[in-house]
């Protein structure tokens, strides 16, 4: 007998004393040591682990995680961008650059009253206006929504003044909004999902989906033939 | 199905291959390595720093106000850049009469001063033992109403004239409402804190009869001899003098001008000078004789005013006959060039030499003022200088030495007095001003112990401490210490926690500089008129008050004349009445200058006795002080000498002064401490200059440990060796040694004041120390 012969005996020997002994304890021995018999569904049992694991990361991670991640915040008031670029015109009627260059941002409560100072019409969120923040004279903690961090210097003169580039291209249509959005910020970093923009997986459609370096480098490649060196937003 | 070991090993390697095949492909871990990046870099500093909110700059619109700095007598313009209602920076002001453009570092550290740890928060009662630093804080009506109480109980017990006031300044509306309430109050005691200015005034009195300080035209001069002057360390109004320098080095288009520096250590002036001249230091009075016996003997003075407007220059008889001794006779005989040498250690050619290239320049200009010229000095020193200056015929002429004008304001009311004022005001000053000994000097600030005991035996009850930091900057702080100890009641209207309100039982803090209005006389130095106006750009940012305000308060509460004597509503009131029609351009454009200002003739500028510059001062007689000897009428050189035995002391120790380093009544702030060189200051041990000779005798080498000794204290300090200062000498950074203020300058050196003691000027009383006599052995 050769060896193998001999080897495939002595397990086949083990095999019988196994059973032997499983059936003198009543337990059943059928199904678990029989993987390779057709028909037995027991490969399915890491397949099935496998895709529990998967489902149990993957779904979270796309859904639940987003939600973990923003905190939610209402603007003190629900403002009406459409009617008052009615009203005003272009955006630099509110928005405007001052004299030596610098841009303006959110209004200041100075703004405001320039027309408010008491109520015009009948709307809620107008009342709200003069009773909270103009007789008090206290200024409106707005959210902003395209606040960069610390460490990135932007200017606007240079991008729409010598650039004459468009409000909206990384603002977007804001002017025609008939309220504000909630403002969503990331609960590690305080600053706004704006930044990121509201896909998780960072894909965007327009341009003013996401306002990151990356969003920045792009357009700058486009216009200018290189993405900029650091320096030039991190001083 | 049974969970054996092959099963379970199944299960979990299944769940984790597609939990982290899932989690890898969700956006999960990118996302969060980006926010990760964002929150080390932004958050977690942000909460080192103590929390999330007000830590970061504030965003929003950018403007720059105006006004003038008031943390020296150098009363620069300065702009201040405001982002929102913060201010964020400080520059020069262009354009303005005194810096144009130019800040030095002390100036533009001020937001350090304005935002600091130390500010005063509000009025403070002492709550612990005088100097431990515990106080409570109090309201404002609370403070008052104890001030009152003090001065009221004083004033109706006879004892009006036992309450001083101490102020860094007498000009401006401020010093001017302290001396109008001591007045109205009943007390003779205003004293003003030791500068140079108290002994140039002097001299100004006393040869040119005139009651003003010094103007020196140093943009016009081209020769600039300079008897130990910090020209760029901090002397006069800083800024304006270390443009002059350039000035003076660029030639400004035309010839360069020359600087001789005397000076026993190679301070930045002495090494950017033309001529360094080293000689042994508190002699510098006998090289200014010397210099006018060569000027004098070789006929190099300027003949017409000589001639025309001195007295005393030659020898001169009086209606009896008697023939008193002129200075051209003094120095021919006293201060030969090899006899100066002796006493200076300058060759006698060197002598010779500068003497002749000073009497020859087109415009040349002797200045005066030790280091930054925060100590009185010796009177006949300064007369000596001055004396260099007539001879060369420079006095009110451009290039030359005037004095100092002041822009005309409305004068206030007569105050009248009650029978309480007029006893009070009519006792003698608590400090020996003024009277029989010292008639002529108007406030001698550094006699503590004099000050405190009182010139009747009584000694003050009542200190008030404005804009000054007597603890720190009078020499001999041991002695000022115990004469504080003594004085029952301590007010001081400090903006910031310093070493006098730490000694202080109110502290009723005024604005900050930047927070409040007050005009700002010609500054220091300078030979035309300019008026100031400090305004506020920022809002106050404690609860403080305007001094001024504080001061009526207390007034008025006194009642009767005190209340009186003060018809304003408030400061501002003050300010503008005093201002007049000048107001107006004083708001608009931040100061008031008078370009056409013109210097006056020779004529109408001497009003001494005998109406012309006075070499023999007739002054002394007229004023009822006795002079002993003939000389004593006469510039010369009067060796002041140093305290000490020279046998247990055998070195000189002399306090050297840096421009990164207030040593006046305002703290240095950060910025400046951190630009202090290794060898200068390291970890909390200031150095100490040291020739390598004098170190190689005493066995101190670089950076060793030593214990420097004094007849007035002792410390331990670190050897720096440097060929820049004379043998025998040790030189002390001054403005070190804080007690007071926050980690970056309490406890940091030691303080060259603690080391000192006073020394007075024979004839003026004044403080008239240069150095003392030290010791230096390995700690």
């Amino acid at each position: 007998m050769s060896t193998t012969e001999e080897k495939e005996q002595a397990v086949a020997e083990e095999q019988e004393q196994a059973s032997d002994e499983q059936a003198a304890q009543g337990a059943p021995a059928e199904e678990e040591h029989e993987p390779a018999k057709p028909g037995n569904w027991r490969f399915l049992i890491p397949i099935i682990a496998l895709a529990v694991g998967f489902g149990a990361h993957f779904v979270p991670g796309w859904i639940l995680f987003p939600q973990l991640l923003y905190g939610k915040k209402l603007q003190p008031i629900d403002f009406n961008h459409k009617l008052h670029v009615a009203e005003t015109g272009e955006c630099e009627g509110c928005h405007y650059f001052r004299d030596d260059g610098s841009f303006s941002g959110v209004p200041k409560l100075a703004s405001c009253v320039e027309c408010h100072e008491e109520q015009l019409g009948s709307h809620p969120e107008e009342a709200k206006l003069v009773k909270d923040y103009v007789e008090p004279g206290k200024e409106i903690p707005w959210l902003i929504y395209a606040r960069q961090p610390q460490c990135v210097f932007f200017s606007h003169s240079a991008h729409i003044t010598m650039g004459g580039m468009e409000c909206s291209t990384c603002h977007g249509q804001i002017g025609d909004s008939t309220h504000t959005k909630t403002y969503q910020y990331n609960r590690l970093t305080l600053y706004s999902r704006d930044i990121w923009g509201y896909n998780i997986a960072g894909y965007k459609k327009h341009t003013w989906d996401r306002m990151k370096m990356d969003d920045c480098a792009e357009c700058h490649l486009e216009k200018t033939g290189h993405k900029g060196a650091c320096f030039q937003c991190h001083k | 199905m049974k969970l054996d070991r092959r099963t379970f090993i199944e299960v979990a390697l299944g769940f984790s291959i597609g939990a982290g095949t899932g989690f890898m492909l969700t956006p999960v871990n990118w996302k969060l390595m980006d926010d990760m990046t964002i929150w080390s870099q932004e958050l977690w500093p942000r909460y080192q720093l103590g929390g999330l909110k007000g830590k970061l700059p504030q965003r929003g619109e950018v403007s720059n106000a105006d006004t003038v700095c008031k943390l020296c007598p150098g009363g620069c313009g300065i702009t201040v850049r405001k982002v929102e209602k913060r201010a964020t920076k400080i520059e020069g002001r262009d354009g303005y009469p005194v810096n144009d453009g130019g800040i030095c570092p002390l100036g533009a550290s001020g937001l350090q001063l304005l935002y600091g740890p130390w500010r005063t928060p509000g009025p403070l009662k002492r709550s612990g033992k005088r100097g431990s630093g515990h106080f409570s804080r109090i309201s404002w009506e609370e403070a008052i109403h104890e001030v009152v109480e003090k001065l009221s109980a004083l004033r109706h017990h006879g004892e009006a004239h036992k309450v001083a006031a101490i102020l860094d300044s007498d000009r401006g509306t401020v010093p001017q409402l302290f001396s109008r309430f001591l007045q109205a109050y009943g007390s003779p005691n205003f004293i003003r804190t030791a500068s140079d200015q108290d002994t140039y005034e002097l001299t100004l009195k006393l040869m040119q009869g005139a009651d003003s300080s010094v103007g020196y035209d140093l943009e016009g001069a081209n020769f600039i001899l300079s008897f130990g002057s910090g020209l760029i360390e901090g002397w006069g109004a800083p800024v304006r003098v270390i443009q002059a320098h350039s000035i003076w080095r660029s030639g400004n288009g035309t010839k360069r001008a020359k600087v001789v520096q005397i000076e026993p250590r190679l301070s930045n002036t002495a090494a950017k000078a033309d001529d360094w001249y080293p000689i042994k230091p508190g002699t510098e009075g006998a090289l200014a004789m010397g210099l006018a016996h060569v000027i004098v003997k070789e006929s190099l003075y300027d003949f017409s005013f000589i001639g025309s407007q001195t007295f005393g220059f030659e020898d001169w008889s009086d209606v009896t006959g008697k023939t008193y001794t002129g200075f051209k006779r003094l120095v021919m005989d006293e201060y030969g060039p090899a006899n100066v040498s002796k006493i200076t250690g300058l060759s006698a050619k060197k002598i010779v030499d500068l003497a002749r290239a000073f009497a020859k320049a087109e415009r040349p200009l002797a200045v005066w003022g030790r280091g930054k010229g925060t100590t009185s000095g010796s009177l006949y020193e300064c007369m000596a200088v001055h004396a260099l200056n007539a001879l060369v015929g420079n006095i009110n002429k451009p290039g030359g030495v005037s004095t100092r004008p002041e822009v005309a304001m409305q004068p206030w009311p007569e105050v009248v007095v009650d029978n309480i004022a007029w006893a009070g005001s009519s006792m003698p000053r608590a400090d020996g001003a003024g009277t029989s000994r010292y008639p002529l000097t108007k406030y001698l600030p550094d006699r503590w112990p004099q000050i405190v005991s009182g010139s009747d035996g009584g000694g003050i009850k009542a200190l008030l401490v404005q804009g000054a930091d007597p603890c720190f900057t009078t020499m001999d702080s041991a002695a000022v210490a115990k004469a504080f100890e003594q004085i029952p009641f301590v007010v001081s209207f400090s903006t910031f926690l310093d070493e006098t309100a730490f000694n202080a039982d109110l502290v009723l803090p005024n604005h900050h500089y930047l927070e409040r209005w007050e005009d700002v006389p010609t500054p220091i130095g300078l030979h035309k008129p300019v008026l100031g106006l400090c305004k506020p750009v920022v809002s106050p940012q404690f609860d403080t008050k305007h001094v001024g305000d504080v001061l009526m308060t207390i007034a008025k509460s006194l009642g009767g004349t005190v209340a009186e004597a003060f018809p304003w509503g408030d400061y501002e009131s003050v300010l503008k009445d005093t201002m007049g029609e000048k107001w107006d351009t004083l708001e608009e454009m931040g100061y008031v200058a008078e370009a056409d200002y013109r210097l006056s003739t020779w004529g109408s500028t001497f009003g001494t006795p005998s109406g012309k510059f006075e070499f023999y001062v007739s002054t002394f007689d007229q004023a009822g002080k006795e002079i002993s000897e003939d000389v004593g009428y006469l510039p010369h050189y009067q060796p002041i000498k140093p305290e000490g035995n020279a046998v247990r002391y055998p070195l000189i120790l002399i306090p050297t002064e840096l421009m990164r380093l207030a040593d006046g009544a305002v703290g240095n702030p950060p910025f400046c401490t951190k630009t202090m060189e290794e060898n200068e200051l390291k970890g909390n041990d200031l150095f100490v200059e040291v020739n390598p000779k004098t170190a190689a005798e005493y066995g101190l080498s670089e950076g060793l440990h030593a214990t420097l000794t004094t007849p007035k204290g002792k410390g331990t300090v670190l050897v720096h060796l440097s060929e820049g200062i004379m043998p025998g000498l040790i030189g002390i950074p001054k403005g070190l040694g804080h007690t007071a203020y926050d980690d970056y300058l309490a406890g940091k050196g030691i303080s060259a004041n603690s080391l000192m003691g006073v020394v007075e000027d024979p004839v003026s009383g004044l403080c008239a120390t240069w150095g003392i006599r030290a010791k230096l052995t390995r700690a």
